[in-house]
């Protein structure tokens, strides 16, 4: 039998056993940790690192997205982040050697209200002035970018007009974090999975190393990449994050030819969809009302957002749903991440992405990485401290979030 | 879909109900005494507990009227219900 079987293709990334200490360990082997390890390695010249997985490498939330990746987030501190975010998107297949499939097909944020259509504008232009490339579309132009939309008035709430943002896109979630992984490890930073874990070691308020399921591991920082988990490991260490987790849950139907060709997002029906390069259309829905850990949701939420996608793109009503699956979504007060030191020295903490973490992966590992290296923040994530959850310089980005929680 | 047996009206699905969050956090006593870190503490962080979690539900399609559940948000599996402004119940096996 085992002759019948092809070569086992060349492995991406070493799996080294844990070494007793390390200058930096990264707790989440998600896109964000593994994003995170790449820049601390490019950018700073730190490559004594490791990251530790409790399961497999990107098996949590960086499986479960939509891979939808734009930036056009209204307030500044936003755009800044999530612009440089998307810069880097359109660099890394060059730079991780590694075509995971960027796409630039563009997103439409469609409006459905008056107040839709004042919100959309005013987000245009405040995308412009960031230098972030934005237009307001028309009903007739939403048509004519996206065809399959139903932009008739016969439907409860008909389309009114949509933002554009012709750079956004779609990516090989997976292979994103392979394309992480496999440089991160050729950087020499060491990716441990199957590590999870279970307590912090604490000298008085610094932190100086954390034990795992496989034994006690040094530390001269640490920092947390852990998405839905961010509350059990603070905890652990011994402080509290703004940070309710949520099952949010998405959904895949069988192939079809390629009949849409952007990416479109609804707030008021509640849908966002765009069809895979396989050719399924990927669906998200919004989150589970109640707190969750469980990494499914209720049926009903998915047939609400399925009614919404039927009435929009009508010839969906002949498409097949495939599989729904579910993650745990970390969601802050104002729906904008959390990038920051912590009470605990040199423990630094990212989270809070919500509904969104997937197009902020450069994003979070750049500024992670360089917050890190010198225990401060960059200018992009300076704003999305823990310290604005006291001084009430919250980032309130519900409207551009676009997924209801 | 949980279903969900509220206190009046009995065990109805989950789409009755709308969700309110962490139980027992009581309003400050004295709010104009709290330094904004304490503010910001009792406006912005709940509890987010991997296990039985004390929560709060409205039955808005019925009775209309809040209450208290204790559920598992691993499982989602509800260990009891409680009308608003009684104690927390004591669970078997339960540490609190």
């Amino acid at each position: 039998m085992a002759d019948l079987l092809p070569e086992h293709p060349d492995f991406l990334w070493r799996n080294p056993e844990p070494k007793s200490s390390y200058d930096v360990v990264i707790i989440g082997g998600g896109g964000h940790g593994l994003a995170t390890a790449y820049y601390l390695a490019k950018n700073h010249g730190i490559t004594n690192v490791a990251v530790l997985e409790r399961g497999w490498l990107a098996g949590g939330n960086m499986a479960r997205n939509t891979t939808i990746i734009r930036s056009n987030y209204l307030w500044d501190e936003s755009a800044a982040i999530y612009e440089h975010s998307l810069k880097q998107w359109e660099v890394l297949p060059d730079e991780l050697d590694y075509d995971f499939l960027f796409s630039q097909r563009g997103v439409l944020n469609l409006a459905h209200t008056l107040q839709d259509v004042r919100d959309s504008v005013r987000r245009c232009e405040a995308n412009r002035l960031n230098g972030i490339d934005a237009e307001w579309l028309d009903a007739d132009q939403v048509k004519e970018v996206c065809p399959i939309i139903n932009t008739s008035d016969n439907i409860r709430y008909p389309v009114l007009g949509a933002t554009y943002q012709p750079r956004a896109g779609i990516a090989k979630h997976d292979h994103v974090a392979w394309a992480f992984a496999r440089k991160a490890d050729e950087l020499g930073v060491d990716l441990i999975q199957d590590c999870e874990v279970t307590g912090f070691v604490k000298d008085g308020d610094r932190v100086v190393g954390v034990q795992t399921s496989r034994g006690t591991i040094a530390a001269g920082k640490v920092a947390l990449c852990a998405a839905g988990h961010s509350s059990v490991l603070a905890e652990m260490a011994g402080f509290d994050l703004p940070i309710q987790s949520h099952p949010l849950q998405a959904l895949v139907s069988e192939l079809h030819q390629p009949v849409h060709p952007t990416v479109v997002m609804s707030n008021h029906v509640h849908v966002y969809v765009s069809q895979a390069h396989k050719g399924e259309l990927v669906m998200g829905a919004g989150v589970d009302a109640y707190n969750g850990y469980g990494q499914r949701g209720g049926f009903h939420v998915i047939e609400e957002q399925m009614a919404a996608a039927v009435e929009l793109f009508p010839i969906f009503a002949r498409a097949h749903l495939l599989r729904t699956w579910g993650g745990i979504v970390d969601v802050t007060p104002d729906a904008s991440p959390v990038v920051s030191k912590t009470p605990i020295d040199q423990l630094y903490v990212n989270c809070g992405w919500g509904t969104g973490g997937f197009k902020g992966t450069p994003g979070a590992g750049w500024t992670m990485a360089h917050t890190i290296a010198h225990d401060e923040p960059h200018a992009y994530n300076a704003p999305f401290a823990l310290e604005r959850f006291s001084t009430g310089a919250l980032i309130d980005e519900h409207g551009a979030a676009a997924v209801a929680h | 879909m949980i279903l969900i047996s509220c206190p009046d009206c009995g065990p109805r699905d989950e789409t009755e109900f709308h969700y309110g969050g962490q139980a027992h956090v009581p309003y400050p006593e004295e709010p104009s005494t709290l330094t904004d870190e304490e503010w910001g503490r009792y406006l912005f962080y709940r509890e987010n507990t991997k296990g039985i979690f004390a929560e709060r539900w409205v039955h808005s399609s019925g009775c209309r009227k809040w209450f208290n559940v204790l559920r598992d948000t691993v499982t989602y599996r509800i260990a009891a219900v409680y009308r608003n402004g009684e104690p927390r119940p004591t669970l078997d096996g339960d540490s609190q």
